[in-house]
């Protein structure tokens, strides 16, 4: 399967403090819902924003559909269609107006009639004529969309979709994904904070924490319930890790970079013993096993770490 | 890029915003005109007070090539605030919005959108400066009439014979939209850095507020900077009203006193024009969008 966006040590730093992508690499395939997952602040809006060239990247490298995004940027983008974060639009203008101009932008000329189709795809024929501004945020959500859409892409990049939409508003953005996933057979990458969410459209999936990888594979290996997610302290982490990506255990690892405070394995619960034994006989110093049973319960742990003030 | 200008301009024109300009513009004319047509000879007669002693004046004074010239004086120094209000928002209006960013992922370089942008906002300046001609020039010629324009300088007095005059408006009207479309790059340049429309506009406005107190200060120590401030610059447009006299001081028709001032003038104005414009690209080539 062809890769669709191959991205490689992506590194977005602003100013000299703060790292907001560190060393990111992952690829999506052409036909996967990719799942971009991470709390509030990990750095998914950077990377995704870095992703339609909004955000020069510090260090890395980024391919979309094989070609250098730095160098090509003209040409990918017309394969492009996006929503980033909330939905902006043009609120003095009705919808069917911000259509049409962004259907004028993307180089699409099309008739009255199908951009008033597209507006009844995303249920918003009756409202064409109405002004923006006294759309819901689900409305505009649901705009936002048709906007990114209109000129056909490819790829389509959705930044945290469901943010401010109730239950109905988040079904139907997710049977939309579904749909243009299986039906229209396009490639998408869509951002969020809720692990169920993503679980429920992904094909495959990266979670990120502090700009950094944790994991990224195929959702069903993911989301295996008969495998249990273990997080292995040790006094250190880094040789650990190096220590046992040497074994035949590598396949097993799902933190691979960044994260050098714990070792965090995906394996059969039948494992556990012949792991700890192995680990005593790599001579890692173990301070703690500890099982959490899934991919939810780790990411769960994750952000419950975010503090607030 | 021609479809992008289109759109720009589709954007501005859809705007409430936009026509308060057209109508602030129309409103200011038509009170000058108004009172002036109702009370003119008081107006003149206050204008006139020192020289109605030792000249005698015939004709029709009040007519409209005069009533344009004072109104353009009145008007050239606030219709920079209007052109603010849309070329210091093309940019950052756009960032508050959001949509900047849904623009900058089209398949166009920044370069052309921000060429886009700046075109339909010199458009717009333009449309103003059109309108602002029709109401002031043609507008008072329809009230007033036209004859020989009389105009009364800080040391001297001009009196220019009314074949002589149109041409001048349309060089006086040619120049100020230079001198606006300055205004116009400046709130444009300015506009990059904001996320928000009224930080623009109010710097723009500062900017030229205090470079225009700069440039009619009588201090020596600022002679040094004038001739670099483009605000000097923006009244050039009053030189097509001085006209040249011969040996026997006749005054010669078509002419015009100091036509290199002009030429200064313009070329100094187009010059910032180009650098606030060149500047912004800079900027705005290198900018994270973070809105």
């Amino acid at each position: 399967m062809s890769s669709v966006i191959q991205v490689q040590g992506l590194t977005k730093k602003f100013g000299h403090q703060f790292t907001a992508v560190n060393d990111l690499s992952f690829s999506v395939n052409q036909g996967d819902v990719y799942g971009f997952l991470g709390q509030n602040g990990a750095g998914k809006s950077t990377t995704i924003r870095m992703l339609l060239s909004l955000i020069e990247p510090t260090a890395g490298h980024i391919e979309i559909f094989g070609l250098p995004l730095a160098t090509n940027r003209s040409a990918i983008m017309k394969k492009v269609g996006a929503v980033i974060e909330k939905p902006a639009m043009y609120e003095y203008l009705t919808a069917y107006q911000n259509l049409k101009i962004f259907s004028a932008l993307s180089g699409v000329s099309k008739t009255r009639l199908q951009l008033l189709h597209e507006l009844d795809v995303v249920g918003l024929a009756a409202r064409a004529n109405d002004l923006v501004r006294t759309f819901s945020q689900g409305m505009k959500q649901r705009l936002a969309i048709a906007m990114a859409m209109v000129n056909d892409p490819e790829l389509i990049l959705l930044d945290e979709p469901t943010n401010g939409l109730d239950p109905q508003g988040i079904a139907d953005i997710r049977n939309l994904i579904l749909n243009l996933s299986r039906e229209q057979g396009k490639t998408v990458l869509v951002s969020s904070h809720l692990l169920s969410e993503i679980e429920q459209v992904a094909t495959r999936l990266i979670i990120i924490d502090k700009g950094c990888k944790l994991v990224e594979g195929d959702s069903k290996d993911l989301f295996d319930t008969s495998k249990t997610v273990v997080e292995i302290n040790t006094l250190h982490n880094e040789q650990a890790l190096q220590k046992l990506l040497q074994t035949s255990w590598s396949d097993q690892i799902l933190v691979d970079r960044c994260n050098s405070k714990q070792v965090i394995m995906q394996l059969d619960e039948k494992q556990l013993p012949s792991l700890h034994q192995n680990l005593v006989e790599l001579g890692i110093g173990v301070l703690s096993v500890k099982p959490m049973h899934s991919l939810e319960d780790y990411f769960l742990q994750i952000t419950s770490t975010q503090k607030y003030v | 890029m021609f479809s992008l200008v289109q759109v720009e301009l589709y954007k501005i024109f859809k705007r409430p915003r936009t026509y308060i300009a057209f109508g602030a513009v129309a409103a200011l004319i038509g009170i000058i005109q108004f009172g002036l047509k109702i009370d003119g000879k008081s107006y003149l007669d206050f204008m006139l007070n020192d020289l109605s002693s030792s000249l005698e004046i015939d004709g029709k004074i009040l007519n409209g090539y005069l009533v344009c010239y004072v109104m353009l004086q009145l008007l050239l120094v606030h219709v920079p605030l209007l052109i603010a209000l849309i070329a210091a928002d093309m940019i950052s209006g756009e960032a508050n919005m959001g949509t900047l960013r849904l623009l900058l992922i089209k398949p166009y370089s920044r370069t052309t959108l921000l060429l886009a942008k700046f075109i339909a906002a010199i458009i717009y300046t333009l449309m103003l400066l059109v309108w602002l001609a029709i109401l002031a020039l043609f507008g008072s010629m329809l009230l007033f009439g036209t004859d020989d324009m009389f105009l009364l300088k800080t040391s001297y007095v001009v009196l220019l014979k009314e074949s002589d005059v149109f041409w001048r408006y349309i060089g006086a009207f040619g120049f100020a939209a230079l001198a606006m479309t300055t205004v116009a790059a400046l709130g444009f340049f300015l506009s990059v850095f904001a996320e928000n429309s009224i930080g623009p506009i109010v710097a723009t406005m500062s900017v030229i507020v205090f470079f225009t107190i700069l440039s009619t200060l009588n201090i020596p120590i600022f002679n040094l900077i004038k001739p670099y401030l483009f605000t000097t610059h923006m009244i050039g447009w009053k030189e097509f009203f001085d006209i040249k006299v011969n040996a026997s001081n006749e005054a010669i028709i078509g002419s015009i006193q100091n036509p290199e001032k002009i030429i200064k003038a313009s070329l100094v104005l187009v010059a910032h024009t180009i650098g606030f414009f060149v500047a912004t690209l800079l900027v705005f080539r290198k900018k994270d969008i973070l809105s």
